[in-house]
Order: C-alpha cells, then sequence, then structure tokens
C-alpha cells in the first residue's frame, strides 16, 4: 500500500516537473522573442547617425543612402508580425548594401566616428542575428518538449501551444555576409 | 571518485546541453565529497598514528574522544571549498593582475560587443568583462555560475585576433560557463590547495613525530600496518592524485566547449584559426599562475606534453592537443 503512495508521489513529481519545464520553456520563448525587437530598436537608432556622417563622403552614393533611410522608415511603421519581418529583412539588406559600398572609400577607414558606427552596426546586426539563433534554439526545444510523451497527451489541454519559428525570406537569405571585421 | 573519469580523446558522442550541465554539476559535488573525505582520512591518520588516538581508552576515562586532527583537516577542506566557491574567481583574478573593463571604454569596444553577441547567442547574462596587460594571446573564464561570471583576455589576444576569431574564443569561453565548468574548475582550484596545503604539512610533522616516540601508535596487527601503509601513501601522493584529478577534469572539458562554442557562432573555422594563432604563439603566458592553468583556453605554460596524445599525456596535460581540436572544428565546418 505505501509502495503505490510512494510510486504515485514519484510520478506527480515528474508530472509537475515537466509542466514547470514547459512554462520555464514558454517564458524563454517570449525573453528570446524581446531580445530580437530590442536589437532591431538599436538598429534603428544608429542608422540615422551612421547615415549622418558618411553622407559627405558618399555623395555619388545617395541612391544607396536613401534605400537605407526608407527601408529603415518603413521597418519602423510596418504593423503586424508578418509585415514587419519583411521590412526588417529589406532593412537588412539595404544595411549590407551600404556597408559594401563603404568598403570602397578608403577615406571612410581615416573617420574615427565612423569606424565606431561602423562597428556598432555590424555587432548590431551580429546581435539580431544571434537572438534569432537562439529565439529558434529555443522555439525547437519547447515544440519539441509539447510533443514527446508524455506532455504531447496534455501539453494542449493546459494551454501550450507550438511557437513559431522565425523564418528569413528568401531575398535576405541571399544576400552574402559581408566581413567588416578584417585589421 | 568515478564522476570525474575524463571522456577520452576518441569519443565523439555528443551529449545534450542540459546532460552536460547536470553531469558537471553532479561532478562538482562528487569532487568536493572525494576532496573532503580525502582530507578527513589524512587527518584522522594523523590522530592514530602521531597523537595517539584511542577512541576506547578514552571513553573508559570518562571523556569525549574527539579526533582533533581529523575534524581539523575536514573543517579547512570545507572551508577552502566554500572560499573557492564563493570568491575563487575573484582570487583568480586577482592574482593574474586583470582590470575591470567598463562597458563604455572605448578602447575595449569591439571586445564588449563581440562578449555581448555571444551572450546574446547563448541566452545568459553579460559576464563581467576584464583585460590581462600581457602580450601571449590567451583567454579564461572563471565564477561560480551564469550569473557570477567573468571573462578575461591578454592584450596579445585583443592584437592578434580578427574578429571571427575573437568571437570564436570569447563563444568558446562563454560554452565553459554554459556548462558550469566554470564552477567545477574554480572549486577543484580552491581543493588542490587545500590538499598540497595539509600533506605538505602533515608530512613535515610527521617526521618529527616518529623521531620523537614511536610506540603511541595505540592500535596494532596487520590492521594498522596496512591503514598506516595507505595512510602514509596518501600523503605522499597527495599531490599528484589531486593534480591528475584537475587535468582529467579540464581537458574533457575543452573538445565540449569547443563544439558548443562553435554551436554559438555557428562558424568553427573562427575558432580554429583562432586556435591556430594560439598555437603559433610561443612566450608563456607570465601573468597566469600555475594553479590557475587549466582554466585557460590554451595552456598558459606552453608545457610540451599537451600537444601529445596517448596515455601519459592524457594523464598530465590540462588541454588535448590544440591540432587535434583544431581537425574537430574544421570536420563541423565540412558537416555545417
Amino acid at each position: 500500500m505505501s509502495l503505490l503512495w510512494v510510486v504515485l508521489a514519484v510520478l506527480v513529481g515528474i508530472l509537475v516537473w515537466l509542466y514547470n519545464s514547459l512554462v520555464w520553456l514558454r517564458n524563454q520563448v517570449k525573453n528570446a522573442w524581446a531580445q530580437i525587437d530590442v536589437q532591431l530598436k538599436r538598429r534603428h537608432d544608429l542608422i540615422p547617425n551612421l547615415v549622418e556622417a558618411v553622407k559627405g563622403y558618399l555623395q555619388h552614393e545617395r541612391e544607396v543612402l536613401q534605400r537605407v533611410t526608407e527601408a529603415r522608415t518603413r521597418a519602423m511603421t510596418a504593423s503586424g508580425a508578418a509585415q514587419a519581418g519583411a521590412a526588417e529583412g529589406r532593412l537588412s539588406q539595404a544595411v549590407a548594401g551600404l556597408m559594401a559600398v563603404m568598403e570602397r572609400y578608403p577615406d571612410l577607414k581615416a573617420n574615427q566616428n565612423v569606424l565606431v558606427l561602423q562597428e556598432e552596426l555590424v555587432s548590431t546586426e551580429n546581435r539580431i542575428g544571434f537572438a534569432r539563433q537562439l529565439y529558434n534554439d529555443m522555439v525547437a526545444r519547447y515544440n519539441t518538449r509539447q510533443q514527446v510523451f508524455p506532455l504531447n497527451l496534455v501539453a494542449t489541454g493546459l494551454g501550450f501551444q507550438p511557437a513559431e519559428f522565425f523564418q528569413m525570406d528568401a531575398a535576405e537569405r541571399a544576400v552574402p555576409r559581408v566581413d567588416l571585421g578584417a585589421r | 571518485m568515478a564522476a570525474a573519469q575524463p571522456v577520452h580523446a576518441g569519443s565523439k558522442t555528443p551529449r545534450n546541453l542540459f546532460a552536460e550541465q547536470a553531469a558537471n554539476r553532479r561532478t562538482t559535488w562528487v569532487l568536493i565529497g572525494g576532496f573532503v573525505l580525502f582530507l578527513a582520512f589524512l587527518g584522522f591518520g594523523f590522530d592514530l598514528f602521531v597523537f595517539g588516538y584511542d577512541a576506547a581508552r578514552t571513553v573508559r576515562r570518562g571523556q569525549t574522544p574527539i579526533p582533533v586532527a581529523a575534524l581539523l583537516a575536514t573543517a579547512v577542506g570545507g572551508v577552502s571549498a566554500f572560499f573557492g566557491y564563493r570568491f575563487g574567481d575573484r582570487a583568480v583574478l586577482a592574482s593574474s593582475q586583470a582590470r575591470p573593463v567598463r562597458l563604455d571604454d572605448p578602447n575595449a569596444r569591439v571586445l564588449v560587443n563581440v562578449v555581448t553577441e555571444m551572450a546574446i547567442a547563448s541566452g545568459l547574462p553579460m559576464p563581467k568583462v576584464y583585460v590581462l596587460d600581457e602580450p601571449d594571446p590567451n583567454a579564461f573564464a572563471t565564477g561560480r555560475d551564469p550569473e557570477h561570471a567573468s571573462i578575461a583576455v591578454t592584450t596579445g589576444l585583443l592584437m592578434a585576433m580578427n574578429r571571427d576569431e575573437l568571437q570564436g574564443v570569447i563563444a568558446h569561453e562563454m560554452s565553459h560557463i554554459r556548462n558550469y565548468d566554470i564552477r567545477t574548475m574554480t572549486v577543484v582550484a580552491a581543493l588542490l590547495g587545500a590538499v598540497l596545503l595539509l600533506s605538505d604539512w602533515a608530512r613535515n610533522v610527521r617526521l618529527r613525530g616518529r623521531s620523537d616516540d614511536d610506540d603511541r601508535s595505540p592500535i596494532s596487527g596487520p590492521v594498522a600496518v596496512v591503514v598506516f601503509v595507505v595512510w602514509l601513501l596518501a600523503i605522499i601522493l597527495a599531490p599528484i592524485v589531486g593534480q591528475l584529478l584537475a587535468t582529467a577534469v579540464s581537458r574533457s572539458r575543452e573538445y565540449l566547449a569547443d563544439a558548443s562554442g562553435a554551436e554559438l557562432t555557428r562558424n568553427p573555422i573562427g575558432l580554429a584559426n583562432a586556435l591556430r594563432k594560439l598555437a603559433a604563439a610561443t612566450a608563456p603566458t607570465r601573468r597566469v599562475a600555475r594553479g590557475s592553468a587549466h582554466l585557460c583556453i590554451t595552456d598558459p605554460l606552453e608545457r610540451a606534453v599537451n600537444e601529445r596524445e596517448g596515455a601519459f599525456a592524457d594523464l598530465l596535460a590540462t588541454h588535448p592537443p590544440i591540432q587535434e581540436r583544431i581537425a574537430r572544428l574544421e570536420a563541423m565546418a565540412y558537416q555545417a
């Protein structure tokens, strides 16, 4: 009889632990998503400064600068996750284009202010990428935990839903990575 | 202390991160327990053979038998384990004269950015960042958990590495933090110190005790002889055994940190190139004390033994051979 109680207690303990792990993962997914937003905001804040700093050097590249500024405005005003995602994707492309153009102007390398802003932007692009990577890793774990036994039996009933992966659209994926880190 | 068994260089079974963390926490506790028991044993032998501890006789006299040396040794072990756990990181940073980097320091902008990126990639809080004024490129991480962690790099590392390589190195250190290697290694270092201290001390006093008065030992017969021999061996071998344990734990963590570092950057080549540069650097990292060697990304003492494969090298080296580490990282890049 007492053995039965012990077995029961252990089972309940395992279930509680599994349930808590799902809650924990759900929060991790939310945090990871919020972190992406933080970094996107950082990019929005940085871009005007960089554009301002390089404008004088890039007289003949107005188009590139304009594309970045416009893409930023559209990304900031976009509503809804899908639209925002697409707009941020185009902004990434525009920024990568600007970075590539900047490589062609050796004068820029002498400007300390530009170098600092460039490093900040490179880092921000990386942070956005790593934040998305973490988000997807967390989503994968969260969804897997829901799909394996025994939580697959109760996850939906307890109000857990699979989270959505962040997917880069094809256009953004085609942009080659620009390495500005070489010294 | 079976849990301290090194994962041999040949085994390539990937274990998931949570299993690694759990295994590492277990290893820490088993190691602490083992070290403390070992210290208690050293102390108790002292009570028996030097102080003439005899529980039965003391009780007959109406007194409580207190094995003073055993209690003292255990206390020293417990206290140093606690201090190692709690303050070990500060001791290591202070002894290497690492200076903290302010997050808005313009000279360390790239370093701080790269650490921030890796903190985001791993989902951990931002560790404290330190720099060592030292021309030899090297890096280490220390602390008791991800919330209290520090990463230190030498100025030589900052000079030698490009952004991708620096990212690889920081990712490696961040993995040590995430896998709780930093806690294991800091506690191991503190306990090793305690064992060395006590065995040194025991050896000196023992010699004097024997010349004074040789027939004090209250127990006799074959059991006493065996216990005595084991105790003597323990005292003589303590420094070696402790060192072997520490290096075994450390070596097994390096491949894992390389692999999970590559998982963070998704760019194993960055770390591989960094390791190649580290291997080419010849000057020893002077500011890193011998006791903290196992914390670094490559052996700061540049001992030749780290570059060899084989049973003997496996016993003595704190790090696996760099060429083997590079080969594994490059193999990862081809799979990706």
